[in-house]
């Protein structure tokens, strides 16, 4: 019975990916399938926080730029010369910066007199950040000049994107760390309001450093793990394939290159889903779930909560940068303007609690609907806002102003989904078994 | 039987009652008190005491028996309902508002009272001079026994007919302790009937009228409280000997 | 004369926008402080509740504008601010009574009802959007300044002027106004001090006979109009966008903690801590140390600790330190 529903939802969802290739077109369909494939993985590191371990992260966004932003430090091109004029003046400020910060910490922790403590720290701080910008600043300034309209920025390692995968990963672990570390142990609602911030700083960071992926101006063209399309239409093989299945060569080489997005982001998929199953029913996720059902027996118990709550946030904020990097992979650029909280952290969270919060299936599942939803709602409120409008004339005001907004109507859904789902069947579409 | 009830203001009879939909604590267990008597609740850690006062409160469900207030069944009004009835409770713990002041604290006491209750509030202050004295200071800065002080003195602010005491006395010092009694015997002398539970069972039962010993849910010994000071099966397994 | 001419242009790019920023964030965190002490979660539906509330008061200014009725050298927002208030509570009480209401029967977790407050920000979000767009709005009209920067500077013969704009006085007075009422009504008044009863000792307010339902819809009403006001006043002063709404969440989330989530001093402090040192550290101090050092010691760079766009970074890092070093806020709220 159990089985036969997850069966059946997800063939729900196959259904509808299947049916807007029918009705509207195959591109379309392999766009949400991909999009809804990276939204999946995105939905399993957020179940894993919340579902397994109750941790309330709302700094989802963060953690996939971070993810992007290794997709253009790795497989960007080196900017040689802004590295000779600049880049080793920035990034020896890096270190310096990194150095002042271990110093306050060891301050913080070694100082018992909380006046001295305090004040200490205010002006290692200080001291820290004006000698910090003194080495920064005229590196900054160095490399921004180096031929701005197409690099001003250090560029990346000029590796292959496909390494970008595991390394947006460790770069969102490592941010993860460090909020873990300050707000981890606090009340829920206090990690809510840190995780929230250090999203917000991380696009601020993106968007205005241009030196390190130029900002707002945006780092476009990235390689590519598929050939492009152009290259395909001028292969005879491929061309002659086409034809033969009857498909025009354009369209056939679109669908090709997003096939191989398919396949590679399903890979990466199912690997982490297995990972997080065998999580889940190892003893160390049985654990993660008593730590969760009631913490304070947990503690008795002998049990470090906090820092098992730090292993789970890591993996899961991990999880967030491996597919922010594949979603930059996938649309070969980086672009900071678009991170939006509402589509990047608040959605996420529509599709794990609708999928079933707990469930790795739920999440996977919620992922893939939501998704489809989410595209899918503009057009569907379209064609009911053009019938319910039927009766007015085309200049009428309302009915202009109505057609303009229907675009708006997903965020209405989503949270209307996300109420009604709360309300009537808090355990998501899989719950937890 | 009849006669018993209508002669105690508040007479539970043969109440059992628990936790949410867990299991029993309170097996049929009888409770009254008195117009103008003290009636003290006794016995060993666990034996029900504190959930007994819950269930009379309504703040459990009274899963059988009923409860009378006066002749009146209350068994199935809300706690809130029960206040209006006339009931005062002073809870264990948590008894105060710790962020407002000690004058604060009375008027909230009597918070359903639609008439002027300065005549009462001049009374609980005659009855605990100290409150008058601290009126504007937060009640979270005063002392353990003056906490207690607050806490019955906006019990009393509703002028309730019957006031229930949880462990009046649990943590502050045998001084503060016996002045805390002499205080209840002297609201208790104004003519209100007092319901309370003590761990300090010796002296509680010095100044009770009736007794009521509880072990594992149920009534085990009922008495006036000199009758069980000296019942020795009481002295022997709850008095120490 | 030199050091008149620093303290001018301090006043005018630091501390008047500060003051007027942090009344904003004053008025929003007390919003936000008032829910975590009654209703014990943090709402993140807050920001989106301004924008809804500074929404309708911006149809109202527009409708007010249409038929004539104007206030003369003050903005309409001011007359149609009563309207915005009526609305936002309607709508702050529906979702009370058919969201809220539901989960706090069910005495669920505080967690659940921040993902609550969740659904409720999409949907205010998505109404607004929808009714409004995602546009700047204007509806700022009467006079623009209370004194120009020509104005000043004939007046006092300074080299530098000093604005005061009537949004910005208009911000200032209301928001004091507004913080007068509320600690006359929490501490004087019988509704007043059982909410605050409430928040202290909710049992203990129960066994008092103090009607829970009563103080919940006090406060969502209070909320509403709190709300209203700050997201007018932000719209007036800045401009009406939306978005922007949800993005002051941050700030006032740190203020609120800042002064001890729950205690509505606390975020007044909060705000105005949080305001100053945002201004403080993203402002250019270049023109203010020129009049102020001897010259030698003039600055030659824009004397700018932060780019403004890191203003957020400033809430988030004051945020940390009270994390770390007094989790429950300057003023002890009720976290812990």
């Amino acid at each position: 019975m159990e089985n036969l529903k997850i069966t059946l939802l997800f063939a729900l969802a196959v259904f509808l990916i299947l049916i807007t290739g029918f009705v509207q077109s195959w591109n379309t369909a392999l766009l949400i399938l991909n999009m809804g494939l990276i939204s999946a993985i995105m939905s399993l590191g957020v179940n894993l926080q919340w579902g397994f371990a109750g941790l309330f992260n709302v700094g989802i966004m963060g953690f996939v730029a971070l993810g992007g932003l290794a997709a253009v430090l790795v497989s960007a091109p080196p900017v040689y010369e802004a590295w000779s004029v600049g880049g080793i003046r920035i990034i020896a400020a890096i270190i310096f910066g990194i150095f002042v910060i271990i110093t306050i910490g060891l301050w913080i922790k070694k100082i018992v007199n909380k006046r001295q403590k305090f004040w200490g720290a205010i002006l290692l701080a200080l001291a820290g950040f004006f000698i910090y910008r003194a080495i920064f600043d005229t590196g900054v300034v160095a490399v921004e000049a180096v031929n701005p309209a197409s690099t001003g920025y250090l560029g990346g390692l000029g590796l292959p994107i496909l390494m970008a995968w595991p390394i947006g990963g460790l770069l969102a672990a490592g941010a993860a760390w460090v909020i873990g570390k300050t707000a981890l142990g606090l009340r829920s609602d206090y990690l809510a309001i840190a995780t929230l911030g250090i999203a917000e700083i991380i696009i601020a960071i993106i968007k205005n450093e241009d030196w390190l992926a130029r900002g707002v101006k945006n780092v476009i063209g990235l390689p590519r793990p598929a050939p492009y399309e152009i290259d395909l239409q001028q292969n005879d093989k491929f061309v002659s394939t086409a034809n033969s299945i009857g498909i025009d060569p354009v369209t056939a080489s679109t669908l090709y290159v997003k096939l191989i997005y398919a396949g590679l982001f399903s890979i990466v998929l199912i690997v982490i889903f297995i990972l997080a199953q065998r999580a889940l029913h190892s003893p160390w996720g049985r654990m993660m779930r008593a730590i969760r059902d009631n913490e304070v027996a947990a503690e008795a118990m002998g049990k470090n909560v906090t820092g098992r709550h730090l292993q789970i946030f890591i993996l899961g904020s991990a999880i967030c940068g491996i597919a922010g990097a594949m979603m930059t992979t996938l649309d070969s650029q980086l672009t900071p303007g678009t991170y939006q909280p509402l589509r990047y952290t608040f959605l996420i969270w529509v599709m794990v609690i609708i999928g079933g919060s707990g469930n790795n299936l739920g999440a996977v599942l919620g992922g893939f609907i939501i998704w489809f939803l989410w595209v899918q709602v503009e057009p569907i409120g379209q064609f009911l806002m053009v019938i319910l409008t039927s009766g007015l004339a085309d200049d009428n005001s309302l009915k202009l102003h109505l057609m303009d907004s229907v675009a708006h109507m997903r965020l209405l859904t989503m949270g209307l989904l996300l109420l009604l789902v709360l309300r009537f069947s808090p355990r998501g579409l899989i719950p937890e078994k | 039987m009849i006669d018993e009830i209508e002669d105690k203001f508040l007479k539970a009879h043969k109440i059992t009652s628990g936790y949410g939909s867990g299991p029993d604590i309170l097996h049929s267990c009888d409770i009254s008190v008195g117009k103008g008597e003290i009636a003290v609740i006794v016995g060993p850690n666990g034996a029900g005491k504190s959930t007994a006062m819950k269930a009379i409160f309504g703040m459990l469900d009274v899963r059988e028996g009923s409860i009378l207030l006066d002749g009146v069944d209350i068994t199935n009004l809300t706690t809130q309902d029960r206040v209006r009835a006339g009931m005062g409770f002073v809870p264990q713990n948590q008894n105060i508002f710790t962020s407002m002041t000690v004058e604060e604290n009375l008027e909230m006491g009597a918070f359903i009272r639609k008439d002027d209750f300065s005549d009462t509030l001049e009374q609980v202050f005659e009855l605990f001079p100290i409150l008058k004295e601290k009126r504007k200071q937060a009640a979270g800065e005063l002392s353990g026994g003056q906490r207690q002080q607050v806490a019955v003195g906006r019990a009393l602010m509703t002028q309730p007919k019957i006031l229930m005491l949880d462990e009046p006395t649990a943590g502050v010092s045998p001084i503060v302790m016996d002045e805390l009694f002499d205080r209840i015997i002297e609201v208790s002398g104004t003519g209100i009937p007092i319901l309370m539970v003590e761990q300090n069972a010796r002296q509680a039962l010095g100044i009770a009228d009736t007794g009521y010993v509880m072990v594992q849910g149920r009534n085990a010994y009922t008495g006036s409280g000199r009758e069980l000071l000296a019942d020795p099966e009481v002295r022997k397994s709850f008095l120490g000997g | 004369m030199d050091f008149l001419n620093a303290l001018v242009v301090f006043s005018n790019f630091v501390f008047i926008p500060a003051l007027a920023y942090g009344s904003q964030l004053a008025l929003g965190a007390l919003g936000v402080t008032l829910i975590y002490g009654i209703l014990r979660f943090s709402n993140f539906a807050h920001g989106d509740t301004m924008a809804f509330g500074a929404m309708i008061t911006v149809l109202g200014t527009w409708w007010l504008q249409s038929i004539g009725v104007g206030l003369g050298p003050l903005p309409t927002a001011l007359i149609a601010l009563p309207i915005g208030i009526i609305f936002c509570s309607l709508f702050i009480l529906a979702t009370d009574r058919f969201v809220y209401r539901f989960y706090r029967n069910q005495k669920a977790k505080p967690v659940i009802l921040v993902i609550v407050s969740m659904g409720i920000m999409f949907i205010m979000n998505g109404l607004v959007r929808f009714i409004i767009g995602p546009n700047d709005q204007r509806f700022v009209d009467g006079e623009r300044f209370i004194i120009s920067v020509r104005e000043f500077k004939q007046l006092t013969g300074l080299r530098e002027g000093l604005a005061f704009k009537t949004t910005q006085g208009i911000t200032i007075i209301t928001a004091i106004l507004v913080v007068l009422i509320l600690f006359w009504f929490l501490n004087k008044t019988r509704t007043g001090k059982s909410m605050r009863a409430y928040s202290d000792n909710e049992d203990l307010a129960l066994l008092s006979g103090i009607n829970p339902e009563k103080v919940v819809t006090v406060t969502w009403l209070i909320v509403a109009a709190l709300a209203t006001v700050a997201g007018t006043l932000y719209g007036l002063d800045k401009s009406f966008k939306p978005f922007v709404y949800f993005s002051l969440l941050l700030p006032i989330f740190a203020s609120a903690i800042v002064g001890g989530l729950g205690n509505p001093i606390g975020a007044i402090a909060g705000g105005f801590i949080v305001a100053f040192s945002e201004v403080t550290i993203t402002y250019a101090w270049k023109k203010v140390l020129k009049y102020s050092l001897p010259e030698p010691l003039e600055p030659t760079t824009l004397m700018q600790l932060l780019s403004t766009d890191y203003k957020f970074a400033v809430s988030f890092v004051i945020l940390v330190v009270v994390l770390l070093f007094r989790p429950t806020g300057l003023f002890r709220g009720k976290a812990f």
